[in-house]
């Protein structure tokens, strides 16, 4: 699934950053941002004007992406919506 | 090696702070240097470089240059070029700093640690800036600093920039920290390059972002303990403030507050202004003889000074909000919930607040674009800031829609004079959107995204010391860069003005002999198609320094005394006799577009950098002036 079809507050886990074209700054940016293999993801709420952009929770980071920005994300929802966000020794 | 230098002052050690946007660099600087922080450009782009000076208590003299904030050494705007080449010592005009200080926030170690793990590649002389360690610590976020220190092998010091003493331990780190070029170098096992590695090798690096993630999360997990509602706040305040009906109605809310304030506030301060170079110009002229000197002095040098000044209580108010605003956190919070609309016209939401600040006046909205990273959409939001109806156009609208618009009620309710300035604010509004429109799409490249990829940082109580900081400097900057040109300028239209003097004997007004009457009169010929009269023609000369004076010269023309609280009571009835509706409509089309005040196009020189971009501005703006009016004039020709 992409993250752009990702509904509101569902725990979910990055699977990749699929880049929109050769060296995409975007792609590269994203992943430095964090969006890599593993990290828990969330879409946090939409754009007041057609849903655009979209607000995303990805560790203890917010970003607003816009939708172009988060179909380069692909995502899957967590099974058991387990505290996603431990990070840590116990 | 470094031998003792006569004066330690001569030779100070070079540090640089370097790190995420959001991480508190700014206010770790402030906190170092205080006030001692010069601000300026970097050679040859329109990047701030802010430097400072302290001395530390062991009297170790340093000079500290802020690092535009960054999150890779891969760069995407101009200011993470600029970081990227100072880190990688590639920047010709700077020195490589002598240590890097890397500062991170102690909230947000999983997004920094990156950028720190990247930079240690470098393997330069480092130390980690453990920043705001007492908000991580309010909210539970446990850090080990010893077992990061071990992590990172870099020293790791903490550090709370908004606190009298919380840059102590950085100062004693400082003091302690041998000049050597091999001292703190980072101990890493890592991947290291040592004589810079260029932007293609940055780039396809093989190892990159998910091993520098994974990294990071081994360090997190030995390091940080962040409890699991670590962020409860910020999720609390945006459900309210991105609440799609909600959050809108807020940012009207502040909005409108904004406006309140600049119009309240600064209006009984801008009119103190004008009594003060008022009585300062009265105070001259009754001292010196009548002749030109005193000209020169009253309507020349003071009168420049008083359209610089006048100008300052608007500008200041509107970055007092913009930076409490940015502070905050909540500017980028407005962006987002405006972007959807700004980008349909080819900008960013990010473009939303300095086009609203151009409606008190241009200036502060050009040198407010500076928060919109994405030049292209910095250069538009720039180009097209002068179309908002700014308030110094209002004296104008209000003398000609008082002359030639009717006091009658229309549709039942509202007051037809109303509605006309309404219009022209909308004209502004609809122009400035059409002209962003068309640049998107003449200077569109499908090879280029202009992305968005905004954070949104944590919610911070702004700090009263980095605002009042932040506003000495934009203070600075306008009366420094952009006052120097209005006041030469001013003191040029007035040269013109004046000279030469009207020969002996003759009645009528004196400026219709000099070469800005000349100028004028020549000017009516380009002028007649579009309905303009001489008089008006030669009022527009003067009329360039500020739109209001235009007035006020007007008055002049028609040899009223051109006192200006009254100039436009007794020019209405003049101009309403004299004038046709087709003039007087064709003149208002033209204040819609024109480029009428010079200060605006020195700050567009002052924040572009580029001569290039000023003459197009003006160009263009002129071009659509005179277009307007062309058209509005031989509609309302038909039309009456």
């Amino acid at each position: 699934m992409l993250l752009s079809e990702l509904p509101r507050h569902v725990p979910a886990s990055v699977e990749s950053v699929v880049d929109a074209r050769l060296r995409d700054p975007i792609g590269r940016r994203l992943r430095e941002l964090g969006f890599v293999k593993g990290e828990p993801v969330r879409v946090v709420t939409s754009g007041p004007f057609g849903g655009d952009p979209l607000v995303i929770e990805i560790g203890t980071s917010r970003f607003a992406l816009r939708r172009a920005e988060a179909a380069r994300i692909r995502v899957h929802a967590d099974a058991a919506s387990a505290s996603t966000k431990v990070q840590g020794k116990a | 090696m470094n031998a003792v230098a006569a004066n330690p002052q001569d030779d100070p050690f070079r540090i640089a702070l370097v790190g995420n946007p959001n991480c508190g660099k700014t206010a770790l600087f402030n906190r170092l240097t205080g006030s001692r922080q010069k601000v300026a450009n970097y050679a040859g782009v329109t990047v701030e470089r802010k430097e400072g000076r302290f001395v530390t208590p062991g009297g170790r003299h340093v000079q500290v240059l802020d690092l535009p904030g960054a999150y890779s050494l891969v760069a995407t705007s101009p200011d993470e070029e600029i970081t990227r080449d100072l880190c990688l010592g590639k920047f010709a005009s700077e020195e490589s700093p002598e240590l890097m200080v890397c500062v991170v926030d102690a909230t947000n170690l999983r997004l920094h640690l990156r950028f720190v793990l990247e930079l240690r590649r470098l393997w330069q002389p480092m130390v980690v800036a453990l920043n705001m360690i007492d908000v991580a610590r309010r909210r539970g976020i446990v850090v080990d600093r010893a077992a990061l220190e071990a992590q990172l092998g870099m020293p790791v010091i903490e550090t709370v920039a908004v606190r009298r003493d919380g840059a102590k331990a950085l100062l004693t780190a400082l003091d302690a920290t041998a000049r050597t070029p091999n001292s703190l170098l980072p101990v890493t096992t890592g991947r290291r390059w040592s004589d810079g590695p260029d932007e293609g090798q940055l780039f396809d690096a093989p190892d990159s972002d998910e091993s520098l993630h994974g990294t990071v999360r081994d360090i997190l997990r030995a390091a940080v303990r962040t409890p699991v509602d670590a962020q409860a706040i910020d999720d609390r305040i945006d459900r309210v403030v991105l609440h799609p009906a909600l959050g809108l109605a807020i940012l009207a809310v502040l909005l409108f507050l904004m406006f309140q304030a600049v119009f309240a506030w600064a209006t009984p301060l801008m009119e103190g202004i004008e009594t003060l170079i008022g009585a300062l110009g009265s105070a001259v002229a009754g001292a010196l003889p009548e002749g030109v000197l005193r000209s020169l002095l009253v309507d020349g040098i003071i009168a420049g000074l008083g359209s610089v000044l006048v100008f300052l209580p608007q500008i200041l108010i509107l970055f007092l909000f913009i930076l409490a605003l940015e502070e905050s956190g909540y500017l980028p919070r407005a962006a987002f919930l405006l972007d959807r609309l700004m980008v349909g016209a080819g900008l960013s939401g990010r473009s939303f607040i300095p086009l609203l600040s151009s409606f008190a006046c241009a200036i502060p909205g050009i040198m407010a674009a500076r928060t919109i990273g994405d030049p292209r959409d910095r250069l538009v939001t720039i180009l097209v800031a002068p179309l908002m109806t700014c308030s110094a156009r209002l004296p104008v609208y209000a003398l000609l829609i008082g002359a030639f618009i009717p006091q009658r009620t229309v549709w039942g309710v509202f007051n037809l004079q109303g509605v006309t300035l309404f219009g022209l604010y909308v004209a502004g509004i609809v122009s400035a959107l059409g002209v962003a429109y068309a640049m998107k799409w003449l200077r569109r490249d499908r090879t280029r995204e202009h992305a968005l990829m905004m954070e949104l940082p944590s919610y911070r109580v702004p700090h009263l010391r980095d605002l009042a900081i932040g506003l000495y400097e934009r203070g600075m900057i306008f009366l420094k860069r952009v006052g120097g040109v209005i006041l030469v300028l001013t003191v040029l239209l007035w040269a013109l003005s004046s000279f030469p003097a009207p020969p002996e004997g003759v009645t009528g007004a004196p400026i219709h002999y000099s070469f800005a009457g000349q100028l004028g009169r020549a000017l009516q010929h380009v002028f007649a198609p579009i309905g303009f009269n001489w008089e008006i023609s030669i009022a527009l000369v003067p009329g360039m320094a500020a739109r209001e004076v235009a007035v006020g010269a007007l008055a002049t023309v028609y040899s009223l005394s051109a006192t200006d609280a009254d100039a436009a009571l007794h020019l209405a009835p003049v101009i309403a006799a004299q004038w046709s509706m087709a003039t007087a409509f064709s003149l208002l089309a033209w204040f819609v577009f024109a480029p009428q005040c010079l200060s605006t196009l020195a700050t567009i020189k002052r924040e572009t950098n580029s001569w290039g971009v000023t003459l197009g501005a003006t160009a263009y703006l002129f071009a659509l002036a005179y277009i307007a009016s062309f058209f509005t004039y031989r509609v309302a020709l038909a039309l009456t």
